[in-house]
């Protein structure tokens, strides 16, 4: 090789160093989840009507909360937004990543999976804090008291964490299994389901008979958690839910998942 | 390599030299991508052995990958980033990378580099996916029918490339179904037929025929009854006459001084005036009609 005339394309391979890769990577990622359109309506701008639909609605009809409806709805559409990005966005993002070969082609470049996902993870982390400032200032805007202290604050990262692992391992197995298309229908369904019936904005109470099952499910224990973590409190159960779906999740996604 | 039951490529063996462009060539379907797949470890060879820089390319795929580079044949971009974004994104993660800059440049990419990806062209798309497997300086690139689609100019421009990539110590590998492109470029070419290699060997070796010439005549009008075969007896036993459409037609076989003559007179004997009338070599072309016995090679 030394005898050779070095040139533009002269070879000098090798990978970047891997914090390098996980900042391009994430990088990347969370500047094309903010330059889409729909993601963006499903990250924000969904959960700041329904914060202000829930709380307008929660006056007129009278429901019968625990405490003051802008202090109980908040934290529920904190966790709404959570499940918008990790689940929504992230299946569907991954799903058209399948179908136009983008994960076929990184599979090219010196770029491990575990930075891969770690990418996507910190995307997701950088797209919530967005999501957080902007329904948490609406949240403020209209009377919420707002999270009691750095526990609280501590807390809803907890629980905003365990939220973000058990909907990003489902979302990544509905990605990696279907069509992109039918990813796409199948993300939209499920997150209307729960966001209707999944005790993510109301607690899990209000369902009444129904509240012991849909606590059970990520959506429940990430709302419960999340209204919980706001008063400072750490609801173990409720992250012990959302670890075990995190780990089924994630073990099911590690068998299924189609790259191409 | 089987899909189902169909075997894509059965008993395939050769080598790579290095410095070297290599162009695998085949109709569509002869196995050219799962070949190169199986090399980029895509794909588990179901017998026999790959090895890619000493490496196995499944089991050693990480330490592989750094030193290769990689051109599909579509896709592979997010539809929403754009051209430089996607090649930036692409030189970050390698350790040397490529000026991205004088890449687009050289591929003729600049004029769109702020071009969100699903907005770009068929062959700009091409282009980028070229881009993205060199700007990790690699030392051995796999492309996959690098200038299918393109217009000539830019395909020269590729091809200049391409060239370059050699002659700075880059060894090549690519697929085409274009002869030109092989004859043009390879230091060695290898002919798949239905997942079978029929030839091999550099472009001189697999031309050179002998004493067996072609000739392509073309004619104003169309050719008297019968005339054509009437040529084929005047030129000699072993004479293999294919008449390509109503006014050209095609004739291979031994030939010598007084072949030429013969043609001259045949045309005044039939009243035929050639348009025109080429008498030469093998090119790629007739090698690989005869190894293939298929006209259709697109």
């Amino acid at each position: 090789m030394s005898t050779r005339p070095t040139g533009t394309f002269t070879p000098a391979p090798g990978a970047a160093p891997v914090l390098r890769q996980l900042v391009t990577q994430a990088g990347m990622e969370a500047r094309l989840m903010l330059r889409n359109g729909e993601q963006l309506l499903i990250a924000v701008v969904i959960p700041v009507i329904v914060l202000i639909g829930a709380v307008r609605g929660a006056e007129r009809v009278g429901l019968d909360l625990d405490g003051r409806p802008i202090d109980v709805l908040t934290p529920g559409v904190l966790a709404l937004a959570v499940m918008s990005t990790a689940f929504t966005s992230l299946a569907i993002a991954t799903g058209f990543e399948r179908r136009y070969g983008v994960l076929k082609r990184l599979g090219t470049a010196p770029l491990s999976r575990a930075t891969l996902l770690g990418g996507k993870v910190v995307a997701l982390v950088l797209v919530q804090v967005i999501q957080f400032v902007v329904i948490g200032g609406v949240g403020l805007a209209l009377g919420w008291s707002g999270p009691d202290g750095v526990g609280a604050c501590l807390a809803i990262v907890l629980a905003a964490l365990a939220g973000t692992a058990a909907f990003a391992s489902l979302g990544m197995l509905l990605a990696g299994s279907l069509r992109a298309e039918a990813t796409l229908a199948a993300a939209n369904l499920v997150y209307l389901l729960l966001l209707a019936g999944g005790a993510v904005i109301l607690p899990a109470d209000v369902y009444g008979g129904l509240g012991d099952v849909v606590r059970w499910l990520p959506s429940g224990a990430l709302g419960e958690a999340m209204r919980a973590a706001c008063e400072s409190t750490v609801a173990v159960r409720d992250l012990v839910v959302l670890a075990a779906w995190a780990g089924l999740g994630s073990a099911l996604t590690a068998r299924t998942f189609k790259w191409e | 390599m089987r899909y189902g039951d169909r075997t894509a490529v059965d008993g395939l063996s050769f080598e790579v030299e290095a410095h070297t462009i290599t162009a695998v060539l085949g109709p569509n379907g002869a196995g050219k991508t799962t070949t190169l797949e199986t090399c980029e470890g895509y794909r588990r060879a179901q017998a026999g052995t790959v090895r890619v820089l000493g490496l196995d390319p499944v089991r050693e795929r990480r330490a592989l990958l750094p030193r290769i580079g990689v051109m599909l044949q579509s896709g592979g971009a997010w539809s929403g980033a754009r051209a430089e974004e996607m090649l930036q994104h692409f030189a970050r993660l390698h350790a040397h990378p490529l000026d991205t800059d004088l890449l687009m440049e050289r591929l003729a990419l600049h004029e769109c580099g702020r071009t969100p990806y699903r907005r770009l062209s068929g062959g700009q798309q091409q282009r980028l996916g070229l881009a993205l497997a060199l700007v990790g300086r690699p030392e051995l690139v796999f492309v996959d029918e690098p200038t299918a689609g393109l217009d000539p100019q830019i395909r020269r421009a590729v091809w200049d490339l391409l060239e370059e990539l050699r002659t700075d110590g880059v060894t090549v590998v690519l697929t085409t179904h274009y002869l030109e492109e092989a004859e043009r470029l390879a230091d060695k070419v290898h002919i798949l037929d239905q997942g079978r290699l029929v030839a091999s060997g550099s472009p001189l070796e697999l031309t050179r025929g002998g004493t067996v010439a072609t000739i392509r005549l073309v004619v104003t009008q169309p050719f008297p009854e019968g005339s054509p075969e009437a040529l084929a007896r005047a030129l000699g036993a072993g004479t293999e006459l294919r008449i390509l459409d109503p006014l050209s037609l095609q004739l291979s076989g031994p030939a010598d001084g007084s072949t030429l003559a013969t043609v001259a007179a045949w045309c005044a004997d039939h009243d035929v005036l050639p348009e025109s009338l080429s008498l030469g070599q093998r090119n790629l072309e007739d090698v690989f009609l005869e190894l293939t016995g298929r006209e259709d090679f697109a």
